[in-house]
């Protein structure tokens, strides 16, 4: 007799599969010969893959506890990847729910992007719970080939093919890097499990110079999977070539997933080579920052800007990273989770940036829109200082736990370069503020008023970002409570 | 005060002014009154309510009143720690004071966006009296650095032709400088495990680590006093701003660094502070004399005012680290009553300024036969501004010029020429503006102050002449906190001592 798994760990992902080919059937099933049909279609894939990632959201929690290892090894179940999964599936709704107003105003709307949506997110949960090598590859794959589609989901337009093309060659290309560093690994540890690597190097004086070469590959491809300088090529072009909606959901939630990968895989099986990757997260945080901070300062186009932006935060959360204990572990998750609601309240803004029909991305639109849309205009003010990390915003508390970590592990001089570095990545937030209350609005003003779906979302996005310092202990509690599984 | 905890009730009552006038459809001109009027309430009742620090602070301790602590960050061990000492609730009063001030001062020289002016200026005076009442670092921190919100909008928004500009370099000068400050704060922290700042005061640093702490915290506070030579964002900030909005940079603004200097580097860093003291020195010696040269050249009135309070603040820096009694309290009274002169005096300008739309000095002459009374009104300020016998200013330098006098006769006979060329270049001004022909046709057309604007002054004008007058009330109530503030420092300089004496 056969021992059967236990899948109760694995029941969000297993649910979100089924919920994913369901919708697909949907779709495929659905009578969408004439424009109606096809609005009719993407609309309820929509509505039912917004549902889905909510139902998701709540299989977490209901298996969210201890830490429960199955499938052979293959699949981990801890409160660090619940917390990070819940974060995903937030990003992943909220951008789904922003989208489809976006698609409908293009004529782009097809029931496929829900689909991919949720494959996608099947994806990062995977990744998130990966307890392998190969289970990482397999959840990273499935994520990124859902997010090639999805970069050129907008298939009259070339920026849009040309940056899911973009995306694709580039991706392809740090997979093989991961899979190549992931076969060295396996060499010369002899495993691919990430417990018995920890064994391995745990009972080794020296590490392998193979494995530390194998190491290095998988950073790099785990690098260009959260554009880090310099991985970071492709961003912005996709960044600013990828329809909106999708450029919000790249934003957030595959960051997130990548990110927590990033810290699962340097922290767990290669915890004992600390010494050998610090150095490297040391800088690529630095190049990232400042890049970021620097390369920002001159776009014109909101989307490159917000492109550079996050490759500016990725650096900030790899401090995090490379500080390697616990405290710099909360810090990131701290930082993501309000990363996540900053950007998805950026994003819904700059999708309301519409006039006369069509959709524009310069931020000299912006002008005025202090007069012309107040409260739209406050809310992205709001982000704007939240993401320089001006206080009494929640962007500030995400700073201060990274600094705080990389002070406590004296890394004085990552620390200092940071600060400097979002100094000057203030500029251009304060850029996006001034163009909105210190200029005159243009001709004509951008549409009013907004769709509901938008409206809502920077509403709930931007008073969370505003008033989370009365409430900070939560969040924090829990992002120490998951960060201390991971050691 | 009836259980009501008074210092949360003063740092949020405006917020809640302000949530009402976001509530209010401003469009039109009722609207816009209805909005004015909602600000003064809530600023006057604000003002109202604070005159119970006053009454009832004990000017007998040292230790801090009005205390209030709630668990905020637990696990951090971050709490919302307020409370008030000899040395901030005198500050807290002036910020209260100044902000329905500000509020009247701006009743008809804004007209746009009304709603979000008075809006700005109620959150910048909830984070200017949370600053001052902050017991715990990062509530100190987040008050400190949120003042920029408002003040960026304020500037910019409403200010004059280079307004981008100023407002970009007020914002990224602090900013860079706050945020040394904020590593400095997690060093701390990291070392003592507590941002409380009583405890963080008992707290020595090894002297290594002080003198890193010290410059960090002093890129900020040098930014904000601001000291020759990072003061090149005040003149900018001064001239875009509109009149309100430099009356309370001026007025309370600067008063964040000299505060921050007696709050943190003096008590936390005694070692530090006495070996940096003779940059201080060096920087105030330059600020006093450099930056009134450059107030005597001056074409626009703003940016004479803004050099004047650059130089006026070189002798609070000086007093403060002078380390004296009457040094310390000199310096406190010096901000105190610069807090009010230079309001008063950005007010002047703004009063012409409303009438004649220019600060060009030369465009003005012979106010006195036009406009008997706001001559009268600016002799007084300008006087206090020099430091006349009888006015606040006076009582000010002289304690500072004292304490320097104690402590290195040199410095102080370097700072007090700061005295004779402020009497140059305000006197000049006055005969400019004031005396003269009157001889240009529209200065001719001027009216003098109307009732709004008298009320404006009344408050400035009488607190100008008490403190110069009868000085005791306000020097009691910070005496103690002085006294005891300077023990501690003495207490720790003589404990190291013995141990480089121990270790020789």
């Amino acid at each position: 007799m056969v021992e059967l798994p236990n899948i109760a760990p694995a029941l969000p992902e297993i649910f979100l599969a089924l919920a994913g080919m369901t919708l697909l059937m949907v779709g495929v099933f659905h009578k969408a010969e004439t424009p109606d049909g096809v609005t009719y279609a993407s609309r309820l894939t929509s509505g039912l893959g917004v549902l889905v990632l909510f139902l998701a959201l709540l299989l977490v929690f209901a298996v969210s506890g201890g830490t429960m290892i199955e499938f052979e090894n293959l699949f981990i179940s801890d409160p660090f990847s619940s917390f990070v999964k819940v974060l995903i599936l937030i990003a992943a709704a909220m951008s789904l729910i922003l989208a489809q107003n976006w698609m409908e105003y293009q004529g782009v709307h097809r029931f496929e992007y829900a689909v991919l949506v949720i494959f996608a997110t099947l994806g990062m949960l995977m990744m998130v719970s990966a307890n392998n090598l190969l289970s990482l590859y397999m959840g990273l794959e499935l994520q990124s080939l859902s997010l090639y589609v999805m970069a050129a989901f907008y298939r009259d337009d070339t920026r849009s093919t040309e940056a899911g093309l973009k995306y694709f060659v580039l991706g392809a290309l740090a997979s093989g890097f991961l899979l190549y560093g992931s076969s060295l690994v396996y060499g010369f540890s002899g495993t691919t499990d990430f417990n018995a690597i920890a064994e391995t190097l745990k009972g080794q004086e020296q590490a392998s110079f193979g494995l530390v070469i194998g190491l290095v590959f998988v950073m790099a491809g785990l690098a260009f999977k959260v554009s880090a300088v310099p991985f970071h090529m492709w961003t912005p072009d996709v960044y600013e070539g990828a329809p909106t909606p999708v450029t919000a959901f790249f934003a957030v939630a595959p960051k997130v997933a990548a990110i927590a990968l990033f810290l699962r895989v340097m922290v767990g099986p290669f915890g004992d080579l600390a010494d050998q990757w610090q150095q490297i997260v040391v800088l690529l945080s630095i190049l990232s920052m400042g890049l970021g901070a620097f390369a920002a300062i001159a776009q014109s186009n909101i989307k490159r800007m917000m492109a550079y932006s996050s490759i500016g935060h990725v650096g900030y959360a790899l401090i995090g990273l490379a500080v390697g204990n616990e405290a710099g572990v909360t810090g990131v998750l701290v930082y993501m989770a309000i990363y996540v609601f900053m950007n998805v309240g950026a994003f819904a803004c700059i999708m309301a940036m519409r006039r006369g029909g069509r959709l524009v991305e310069g931020i000299n639109e912006l002008s005025g829109l202090g007069k012309t849309h107040p409260a739209l205009a406050a809310a992205l003010t709001i982000f704007m200082f939240s993401m320089a990390g001006i206080p009494p915003m929640a962007g500030f508390f995400g700073k201060l736990y990274i600094f705080l970590a990389a002070i406590e592990a004296e890394l004085y001089t990552l620390a200092i370069l940071g600060v400097l570095a979002s100094v000057v990545s203030a500029y251009y937030y304060l850029r996006i503020i001034k163009v909105m209350y210190f200029d005159e609005p243009g001709i004509e003003p951008l549409e009013s008023p907004l769709p509901r779906s938008i409206s809502g979302v920077v509403a709930v996005t931007s008073l969370l970002v505003l008033f989370f310092f009365f409430f900070p202990s939560p969040l924090i509690n829990w992002a120490g409570a998951a960060a201390l599984t991971l050691f | 005060m009836f259980g009501i905890p008074i210092l949360s009730t003063l740092i949020f009552l405006p917020l809640v002014g302000a949530a009402f006038i976001l509530a209010i459809d401003a469009t039109d001109e009722p609207g816009k009154r209805s909005a004015r009027r909602v600000a003064l309430w809530t600023s006057s009742v604000t003002f109202l309510l604070s005159l119970f620090l006053w009454f009832s602070f004990d000017t007998s301790t040292a230790e801090f009143q009005f205390v209030e602590k709630a668990e905020w960050i637990p696990t951090y061990n971050i709490n919302y720690h307020l409370g008030l000492d000899g040395i901030s609730v005198l500050f807290v009063l002036l910020t209260t004071l100044l902000t329905p001030i500000c509020v009247l001062a701006s009743w008809e020289s804004i007209k746009e966006r009304v709603k979000e002016y008075m809006i700005a200026f109620l959150v910048l005076e909830t984070m200017m009296v949370g600053m001052f009442s902050a017991l715990d670092m990062v509530v100190f921190y987040i008050f400190f650095e949120g003042v920029l919100i408002p003040m960026f909008l304020i500037i910019g928004v409403w200010g004059g032709p280079r307004r981008v500009y100023a407002s970009y370099k007020l914002f990224l000068y602090t900013l860079l400088g706050s945020v040394l400050m904020l590593l400095a704060m997690l060093v701390m922290y990291d070392q003592a495990g507590t941002t409380d700042i009583p405890t963080l005061m008992a707290t020595r640093f090894a002297p290594d680590l002080q003198t890193w702490l010290w410059l960090a915290f002093f890129a900020s506070f040098a930014v904000k006093v601001p000291m020759w030579p990072v003061h090149t964002w005040l003149p900018d900030a001064h001239v875009e701003a509109p009149t309100a909005g430099s009356v309370i940079l001026a007025g309370v603004l600067l008063k964040f660094g000299g505060y921050g200097f007696l709050r943190f580097s003096l008590p936390m860093f005694p070692d530090a502070s006495v070996y940096f003291t003779p940059l201080i020195y060096g920087l105030s010696i330059m600020a006093v004399i450099y930056t009134s040269l450059v107030a005597l050249v001056q074409s626009d009135m703003k940016k004479l005012i803004a050099y004047s309070s650059i130089a006026h603040m070189g002798f609070v820096t000086a007093g403060t680290f002078s380390l004296t009694i009457q040094g310390v309290e000199g310096a406190i009274y010096q901000m105190l009553s610069h807090g009010v002169v230079s309001a008063a005096l950005f007010l002047i300008v703004g009063v012409i300024y409303d009438r004649l739309h220019t600060r060009e000095i030369s465009a003005y002459g012979g106010l006195v036969h036009r406009m008997p009374g706001y001559a009268l009104v600016f002799m007084l300020f300008m006087m206090a501004s020099v430091g006349l016998p009888g006015t606040g200013g006076f009582v000010g330098e002289l304690l500072v010029l004292m304490g320097l006098f104690k402590a290195n006769t040199w410095v102080a006979a370097l700072v007090a020429t700061g005295v004779v060329l402020g009497a140059a270049y305000m006197l000049y001004l006055y005969r400019r503006v004031v005396f003269g022909a009157l001889e240009k046709e529209e200065v001719k057309k001027m009216l003098d102050m109307n009732r709004r604007e008298w009320v404006v002054f009344a408050p400035l004008i009488i607190l100008t002449l008490w403190m110069g007058v009868y000085p005791v009330p306000f020097l009691d109530m910070m005496h103690v906190s002085v006294e005891n503030l300077l023990g501690q420092v003495q207490l720790a300089l003589d404990a190291s001592n013995s141990a480089v004496i121990a270790g020789q």
